[in-house]
């Protein structure tokens, strides 16, 4: 079985953020950049699929601009037999690239495509849905739990009010949750041979999408702050402000 | 043209974050419709229909729908999506993980999360972890949103009487199905709509010591949350925790207690009214949104806490 998943570069979670002066958007310039985490549990998953034995092949994907190279460099030297960087500068929001993801997976016929639940960036969580719909697959998100059997899949879901399992048909589309599993280092020989790794190279219009954004950011600010700091030295002093001064209990 | 609103319920009754939604419906303009879809699911749709604002409910009765996957529910919302300007649903698993589906069949963007409605085609949206808020401009001829329920009252559950219209199920497209779940059961409030939350975090040190956050919980009618770090260690489930990838909730009152501050975290609770926070670690960066900060061992001080919240009720 061959597995195809999706990793985005995206500012390393540990960064705080800066928000440009000019409202376009956030401070991305001498930023340090890494694999969007929910990608990374993505790629460990598939990697143990192909460990178990259960996957033949693992196809890493990326978008965007030359330094999306490093983000799939890091799915190979994690396990990815190979990669595709669809090379491109246009802003690229989630149908977009689940229409270019669609395109890919015509031509690659992957029996399981496996991306994060959602980028930290944009914190969208569309990606998978709307790739799932376009090809008409099942979709099981926010995935803590995958067993694949023959042609089909167990999948245990984190939903609001605790865990679902839901059975789906293969091919399909998971997208997974923190607790599926917890990503590896990569080793540095592993690093080294990364290198050696194929990564093709594709443009949009040779995938015959056009990635043209749907929604116009108008503006990005920074939120209110809230002002805080306040220190009480005892719970008698505690319960006596929550009581008389913020009066909430 | 009317807005459509996808109610989230259990068949029995509402989803409380279905009310946000309508309140965010009701700032767009223009008729409310609701649907419910569901199996045997009258009683939400009735429910639906004493809700302030709505004109009509669409119910869809089907025993595919009992627990429905997004697979089978795209196929009935997708058709019907033609007579709206909007589609909304709550931002919650449930809404996350249906509209996006529903987008890409029509062809559309989603916008997750909506904080604000500024206009029927522009919409604020936080991005990085809350970090920062994007206003953003639509112009699909559809809008679809999920809404982030924290930024928008509820509409009041009754005071509506809207019609009821059954509409025809679309059947199962055998794609996926549903094998069961486990769902935490509590006689304490959802922590997506409780007036007051006790958290605690890595600092509990273990799932037997939330004991003492459920003690304060019940005398404050509080739920009791986690952070991502006590989830990952196994004191607690997964349904459990706040933060940007788990619940987002904003009570009159949240008590952090030992929980660090990591951003994820506040991603998820920043805009509650009130915040305490207890950690022993002074220097942690919870306490710069907390109101009410109280260093030291948590050990000690929760049992104070509850000790000093009985004697003011006079000892109950």
């Amino acid at each position: 079985m061959k597995i195809l998943v999706a990793v985005k570069r995206v500012i390393d979670f540990n960064v705080k953020i800066r928000v440009k002066s000019d409202h376009t958007g956030v401070e991305t310039a001498n930023v340090k950049m890494a694999m969007n985490p929910f990608d990374e549990i993505a790629v460990e998953e598939a990697v143990r699929l192909k460990e178990a034995g259960t996957a033949s092949e693992i196809l890493a994907v990326s978008m965007g601009g030359p330094p999306c190279q490093e983000t799939i460099r890091t799915a190979l030297a994690m396990g990815a037999d190979r990669g595709i960087h669809v090379l491109t500068d246009a802003e690229l929001q989630p149908l977009a690239v689940a229409k270019l993801l669609k395109a890919i997976v015509a031509k690659e016929s992957p029996q399981l495509v496996i991306l994060g639940k959602q980028a930290i960036d944009d914190d969208c969580n569309q990606t998978g849905q709307m790739l799932a719909a376009l090809l008409g697959w099942p979709q099981a998100t926010f995935a803590s739990r995958l067993k694949i059997g023959d042609g089909a899949a167990s999948v245990t879901r984190e939903v609001d009010g605790g865990l679902e399992t839901v059975e789906i048909k293969l091919p399909a589309v998971v997208t997974t949750d923190l607790r599926l599993n917890e990503p590896r280092y990569a080793s540095l020989p592993n690093i080294m041979k990364a290198k050696k790794k194929p990564i093709d190279q594709v443009s949009p219009d040779a995938l015959g999408v056009n990635p043209a954004p749907r929604l116009k950011t108008l503006k990005v600010e920074e939120p209110p702050r809230r002002k805080g700091g306040g220190k009480v030295g005892s719970v008698e002093e505690l319960v006596d402000k929550l009581m008389n001064e913020a009066r909430v209990i | 043209m009317p807005v459509l609103v996808i109610a989230e319920h259990d068949n029995a009754a509402l989803k409380s974050a279905t009310l946000h939604a309508v309140t965010a419906a009701a700032a767009i303009g223009g008729d409310i419709h609701l649907l419910v879809a569901g199996a045997h699911c009258r009683p939400a749709a009735e429910a639906g229909a004493n809700v302030s604002g709505i004109a009509t409910v669409l119910l869809a009765e089907h025993a595919d729908y009992e627990n429905p996957v997004a697979e089978d529910l795209a196929a009935l919302v997708v058709p019907l999506a033609k007579g709206y300007s909007h589609l909304l649903a709550p931002a919650s698993t449930f809404g996350k993980n249906l509209l996006p589906r529903v987008a890409a069949l029509l062809d559309v963007a989603q916008i997750s999360d909506v904080a604000a409605i500024v206009s029927p085609d522009t919409f604020v949206r936080p991005i990085y972890a809350g970090n920062a808020l994007a206003t953003v401009q639509s112009a699909d001829p559809i809008k679809i949103l999920t809404v982030r329920s924290t930024a928008f009252p509820p509409a009041a559950a009754d005071g509506g009487s809207a019609a009821i219209e059954a509409v025809a199920a679309a059947g199962s497209a055998g794609l996926s199905h549903f094998a069961g779940a486990e769902l935490a059961r509590s006689e304490r409030p959802e922590l997506t709509s409780a007036r007051v939350i006790i958290s605690g975090g890595r600092g509990m040190q273990s799932g037997d010591n939330f004991k003492m956050l459920e003690q304060i919980a019940d005398r404050l009618g509080a739920a009791v949350g986690a952070s991502r770090a006590a989830v990952d260690a196994g004191f607690v489930p997964n349904d459990y925790q706040v933060g940007q990838t788990g619940k987002i909730v904003a009570p009159e009152l949240y008590i952090a207690v030992g929980i660090s501050g990591a951003i994820q975290h506040l991603a998820g609770m920043k805009d509650s009214k009130v915040i305490v926070a207890i950690n022993k670690d002074e220097e942690a960066p919870i306490f710069q949104i907390a109101d009410y900060g109280l260093v030291g061992d948590l050990f000690k001080i929760v049992p104070a806490l509850e000790a000093e919240l009985a004697k003011r009720s006079g000892g109950r």
